[in-house]
């Protein structure tokens, strides 16, 4: 393995993801947490790049770094905004829970260690969208469209489960 | 060819879907309790696109496919969020030990 400048790219960036998950680990601050977790997020749309997957990085910044951190932040500051999640899980359950995260990790990684694959080039980083578009509208346009559905039945059920119930305000007033 | 071996793209998926599998299940605050299943469906989508580039067949599906997931993931956090909140108006409670009961 050679020090190119795509494993040096490959290295920082899997590093700041790593640090952003421990950190959202290790934080006590609720907030602290999320902000940790922009890292972890940004460099994965970093990895994307380095998989020659431009438009799913572009998706990945605005969907999660944007939409979903900003989401999370306006649910941590409508409920307790100063918490700080206090360690009272039991210590033998978190030792427990640890190892059996551990196990399953090694389980995997011993499906992985020696996966070897043949590399054939790709031609994944020519007109990327151009293909994504194509792809999606001529293979996947059924999925496409029940995507949708599932986006306006979510936007729907969000908001008249978060609306506030006015008869019932009402009634106790 | 490539100077990153896919085996590196697998075990930091691997790494990332094990820290949001540890925070998922020991974090007592729901809002971050759902940001670290967001971590873990984050994961799952680095391996798509590795598969997709480095795989035994690659094609562009393995990203459309990454897509897809990040559409859900968006849907599932928008109501898990307006579940939360309807739940914190009834309970004043983010604390997930205490949203035991299936009726108030």
């Amino acid at each position: 393995m050679t020090f190119s400048g795509e494993f040096l790219a490959f290295m920082s960036l899997a590093l700041v993801a790593v640090i952003g998950g421990v950190l959202l680990l290790n934080l006590t601050k609720v907030v602290h947490m999320v902000v940790a977790l922009v890292f972890t997020f940004v460099s994965i749309a970093g990895i994307y790049v380095l998989l020659s997957a431009e438009f799913v990085a572009a998706v990945q910044i605005l969907i999660y770094s944007g939409a979903i951190t900003i989401i999370m932040l306006f649910g941590i500051m409508l409920t307790r905004h100063n918490d700080t999640s206090e360690p009272q899980t039991g210590r033998w359950r978190k030792l427990l829970l640890f190892l059996g995260v551990l196990g399953f990790a090694f389980a995997v990684y011993i499906g992985i260690y020696n996966l070897d694959i043949a590399q054939t080039p790709t031609d994944l980083h020519v007109n990327n969208t151009e293909q994504i578009g194509i792809e999606l509208y001529s293979k996947f346009i059924i999925p496409f469209e029940v995507t949708s559905v599932l986006l306006l039945v979510a936007l729907i059920g969000s908001i008249v489960l978060a609306k506030r119930d006015d008869e019932k305000e009402a009634e106790e007033e | 060819m490539s100077a990153v071996p896919v085996q590196a793209y697998l075990a930091l998926a691997l790494i990332l879907f094990c820290i949001g599998l540890y925070g998922a299940l020991t974090k007592r605050n729901t809002v971050i309790v759902l940001i670290s299943i967001e971590l873990m469906l984050n994961a799952v989508n680095i391996n798509l696109v590795a598969f997709s580039k480095y795989g035994i067949a690659p094609s562009i599906t393995g990203q459309i496919f990454a897509l897809f997931v990040i559409t859900v993931a968006a849907a599932e956090a928008a109501v898990g969020l307006a579940i939360l909140i309807a739940l914190y108006r009834n309970r004043q409670t983010v604390n997930i030990d205490e949203m035991d009961t299936m009726k108030h």
